[in-house]
C-alpha cells in the first residue's frame, strides 16, 4: 500500500490526472452496467457513442492542444455550424462534388487558425477574448450564409454519409432474432486517427513538447530558446484546423446544414478536456485522456436519459456538475502538490 | 490634447460620436423623439434614441457588476445570460406560485425581487467561490453556470412559462402611467448613482484595483483579496437579479431559452469599449456605463438598416475584434513609434 502511494506521489501531473480520467470513466461504464442492464453491455452501444460523438473528439483533440500550450478556443462550435452551412449550400446549391467540399471546411478552418493565432500569439490579445468574437462572428455567417435549416441531397454526399464499417465479430442478435453486424461511421475512423496523430505529435515530436514548455511557464520556454510566440500560434493553428476537420465529420454525421448546429460543442469540448486531466492553466494534459473525456461525458449524459430523467435540462445540470467536480479535484490535487513540493 | 487621449472616457466617448455622426449621415430621423401614446394609452416618448436609454439599462446595469469582476479577477463572468434566466424564473416562481396563469399575485413584487436578488447572490458566490477559494480561472469557472443556468432556470419553474397579467408588474420594464420616461432608464441611472456612492464613500474601488492589479502585494498590504474577488462576484449577482427584473417585466413572461441570449458577450464588449484592460487592475466606471450605452446604439443602428438578429453577432464580432486589436498594447506601442516618425519627419520639413 505504501509503494502504491509512493507511486502515486512520484507521478507526473499528467499521468497523474489521466489515471483518475480513466478510472472514472470505467468505474461509471461497469456501474451503468450494472445498474441500467444490458443495453450497455452491446458493443453496438459503445459504437453509437462513438459515432454520435466522433466530431466532438476531433474538436476536444484540438481543444486539448490549445490548452496545454496555454490558450483556449471557444470559437470551436461556431467554425463547425460555419462550416456544415457552408459545405451545405456549396454541395446543394452549387452543385459541387465532396472533395472539394472537404476543401472548403479545411481551408475555413485554416482561416480561422491564420487570424485567430495571429491575435493571440503576435498581437498579444487574451485568447478568450479573440475566440469569443471568432464564435459570435461564425454564428452571424451562418446566417447571412444561408437562414434556413436545410437537408443536403448530393447523392454522392449521401452514399458517403451512409458508408458504415462493419467491425467484425461483436454483432449482437436483435428482437427479431436477426443478427446485427456492429458498426462505425467513417467519421470515427478520422477521429481516431486525429488521436493517434495528436497522441504522437505532443509525445514525440519538438512542436508537441514546446507546446508543454510554453503552456507550464512561458519564462522558462522563452529561456530554453523556444519561440513562444510561434509555438501559440502553431497551437491555434492546430485547433482550429481540427476544427474544420470537426467541422466535416460532424456535417458527415447530421447531413444538414443549420445555425443551430453544435450548439454548446465548445463547451462540451472544454468540459471533455477538463474531464481529461488538461488542466486550465496549461502545460499539464494528454490526448488519451481528452478521448476517454468525451466518452465519460456522453455515458454519463446517457446514463440520465435511460434512468428516466430525459427532460431536456438534466443534461445541462450533469454536465455542469461533472465540471465542476473535475475543476475542483484539479485544483485540490495541484494544491496538494504545492504543499509537497513545499515541504 | 495629450490629456484628452489619454483620459479613459476618451475610447467610448469617441465610439459614441463616430455612431451618431454615422446616423446623422445616414439618416438624420435616427435623432428624432415623438410623443405618442402606447398601448395602455399613457403618453411616452417614443424613437430610436429613447430606445437606445431603453434596451441599454439593463446592459449598463451588468457593466457595473461586469467592470467590478474583471478589475479585482482579471477574467469575465459569461454566466450573467444565463443567472438573468435563473433569477426571472425565481421571480416567476415566487409571484404565481405553481399556478402559471394567477389573477393575483401571490406575494408583493418587492418581497419577489429580494427572493430572487438572494438567489442570484447566491448563484454568484458559488462562481465567486470557485474563482477565489479553487483558483480556477473566472471564464471557465463560470461556464459551469453558463452550460447549467438555462437548465436550472427551466427546472424552477417545471419548464412552463407562467404569464402574469397583472399591469403593475409590467411598470419595471414599460412606463409607470404618467411618466412618459421609460423605468428602466430610472433603474439604472439609480443603480449608477448607487455604484457612484459606493465608490465614493467606501474602500471598495481601490481595494478591487489592488487585488487586480497585485494579488499577493495586495495581501501583504493587509487586504483579503479571497474575500474581495467572491465580493465582487456577489454584486455581478445583485447587478443580474435587477437586470432580470426589468427583463422579465418587460415579458410579463420567461423564455428560458431566449432571454439575455448573448447578452454575456455586451456585456464583456462593454466593459472592454470602456477601456478597461480585460486583465484586470485599474478601472473606470462611467466608461463601462457608456460603453454599455455604445453598444446597444451599435445594436439599435444595426437593426434599423434591417440586419437580421442572427445575423447581429456576426457585425458585432467585427467591432470587438477592431477595438481589440486597437487597444492591443503591441499596436498601441507600434502606432506611437510611427505617430513620433511622422511629427518627426514634418518637423524636419518645416526646418
Amino acid at each position: 500500500m505504501s509503494k502504491l502511494s509512493q507511486k502515486f506521489k512520484n507521478m507526473t501531473d499528467t499521468s497523474l490526472l489521466l489515471t483518475i480520467t480513466i478510472l472514472v470513466f470505467f468505474l461509471m461504464y461497469i456501474g451503468a452496467i450494472v445498474f441500467q442492464g444490458k443495453g450497455f453491455l452491446k458493443p453496438q452501444t459503445f459504437f453509437n457513442i462513438l459515432n454520435e460523438n466522433a466530431a466532438l473528439i476531433i474538436l476536444s483533440c484540438g481543444m486539448s492542444t490549445v490548452m496545454i500550450a496555454g490558450g483556449i478556443d471557444i470559437s470551436v462550435g461556431g467554425v463547425t455550424a460555419l462550416i456544415s452551412m457552408c459545405c451545405a449550400v456549396y454541395l446543394d446549391f452549387k452543385g459541387g462534388n465532396v472533395l472539394v467540399s472537404m476543401l472548403i471546411a479545411i481551408g475555413i478552418g485554416l482561416a480561422y487558425g491564420l487570424v485567430q493565432g495571429f491575435l493571440v500569439a503576435y498581437l498579444d490579445i487574451q485568447p478568450f477574448i479573440v475566440s469569443l468574437a471568432g464564435m459570435f462572428f461564425a454564428r452571424g455567417m451562418t446566417t447571412i450564409v444561408n437562414t434556413n435549416p436545410f437537408n443536403v441531397q448530393n447523392e454522392s454526399f449521401v452514399a458517403l454519409k451512409n458508408t458504415r464499417i462493419i467491425v467484425p465479430g461483436l454483432g449482437s442478435v436483435n428482437k427479431k432474432g436477426i443478427y446485427v453486424d456492429a458498426y462505425v461511421e467513417i467519421g470515427v475512423i478520422i477521429a481516431l486517427l486525429v488521436v493517434l496523430i495528436m497522441f504522437c505529435i505532443l509525445r514525440w515530436t519538438k512542436l508537441g513538447r514546446s507546446f508543454y514548455a510554453v503552456g507550464g511557464n512561458k519564462q522558462s520556454a522563452l529561456m530554453l530558446g523556444i519561440n513562444v510566440k510561434r509555438t501559440k500560434f502553431m497551437s491555434h493553428i492546430i485547433c482550429s484546423l481540427l476544427a474544420g476537420i470537426g467541422g466535416y465529420v460532424y456535417f458527415l454525421h447530421v447531413g444538414s446544414g443549420a445555425a443551430t448546429h453544435a450548439q454548446g460543442a465548445e463547451m462540451n469540448a472544454i468540459a471533455s478536456s477538463i474531464i481529461g486531466g488538461t488542466m486550465l492553466t496549461g502545460g499539464v494534459g494528454n490526448i488519451i485522456g481528452t478521448f476517454f473525456g468525451v466518452l465519460s461525458l456522453r455515458t454519463i449524459q446517457n446514463i440520465v436519459a435511460s434512468a428516466g430523467l430525459d427532460q431536456a435540462w438534466w443534461t445541462g445540470i450533469t454536465i455542469a456538475a461533472m465540471l465542476c467536480l473535475f475543476l475542483v479535484i484539479q485544483s485540490v490535487v495541484m494544491a496538494r502538490k504545492k504543499m509537497s513540493v513545499k515541504k | 490634447m495629450s490629456k484628452i487621449y489619454k483620459n479613459q472616457i476618451f475610447i467610448p466617448m469617441t465610439a459614441l460620436l463616430i455612431l451618431l455622426l454615422f446616423n446623422l449621415i445616414a439618416d438624420p430621423s435616427f435623432f428624432k423623439i415623438t410623443m405618442g401614446l402606447n398601448s395602455a394609452g399613457n403618453p411616452v416618448l417614443s424613437g430610436y434614441l429613447m430606445t437606445v436609454l431603453d434596451n441599454g439599462s439593463e446592459l449598463a446595469i451588468l457593466a457595473i457588476g461586469m467592470t467590478l469582476v474583471t478589475a479585482a479577477s482579471g477574467g469575465q463572468d459569461i454566466s450573467v445570460g444565463a443567472a438573468i434566466a435563473i433569477a426571472g424564473s425565481t421571480l416567476l416562481r415566487v409571484l404565481c406560485g405553481t399556478n402559471t396563469r394567477p389573477d393575483t399575485l401571490r406575494t408583493p413584487i418587492f418581497v419577489a425581487f429580494l427572493i430572487s436578488c438572494l438567489v442570484a447572490m447566491a448563484f454568484g458566490a458559488f462562481n465567486g467561490v470557485l474563482v477565489a477559494i479553487f483558483k480556477i480561472q473566472p471564464m471557465v469557472a463560470t461556464l459551469i453556470l453558463y452550460t447549467a443556468g438555462r437548465s436550472i432556470a427551466a427546472w424552477i419553474n417545471n419548464n412552463e412559462l407562467p404569464i402574469i397579467s397583472d399591469p403593475k408588474f409590467s411598470y419595471y420594464g414599460g412606463f409607470i402611467p404618467g411618466i412618459p420616461i421609460p423605468t428602466p432608464v430610472f433603474i439604472a441611472a439609480a443603480m449608477v448613482i448607487l455604484i457612484t456612492l459606493v465608490l465614493k464613500f467606501t474602500n471598495l474601488g481601490l481595494y478591487t484595483q489592488a487585488v487586480g492589479i497585485n494579488e499577493s502585494s495586495s495581501r501583504l498590504n493587509g487586504l483579503n483579496p479571497v474575500f474581495i474577488k467572491w465580493l465582487t462576484f456577489v454584486i455581478l449577482g445583485l447587478c443580474v437579479a435587477v437586470a432580470a427584473l426589468i427583463k422579465v417585466s418587460r415579458l410579463s413572461s420567461i423564455n428560458y431559452s431566449v432571454i439575455a441570449k448573448d447578452i454575456e458577450m455586451d456585456a464583456i464588449l462593454a466593459v472592454a469599449l470602456g477601456g478597461n484592460a480585460l486583465s484586470g487592475g485599474k478601472f473606470n466606471m462611467a466608461a463601462s456605463v457608456i460603453g454599455a450605452f455604445v453598444i446597444q446604439l451599435l445594436t439599435t443602428t444595426l437593426f434599423k438598416f434591417n440586419v437580421p438578429s442572427d445575423a447581429l453577432p456576426a457585425y458585432k464580432a467585427v467591432v470587438v475584434i477592431m477595438l481589440v486589436v486597437f487597444s492591443a498594447p503591441v499596436v498601441r506601442d507600434r502606432m506611437s513609434v510611427l505617430f513620433k516618425k511622422l511629427s518627426a519627419e514634418s518637423r524636419k520639413e518645416a526646418a
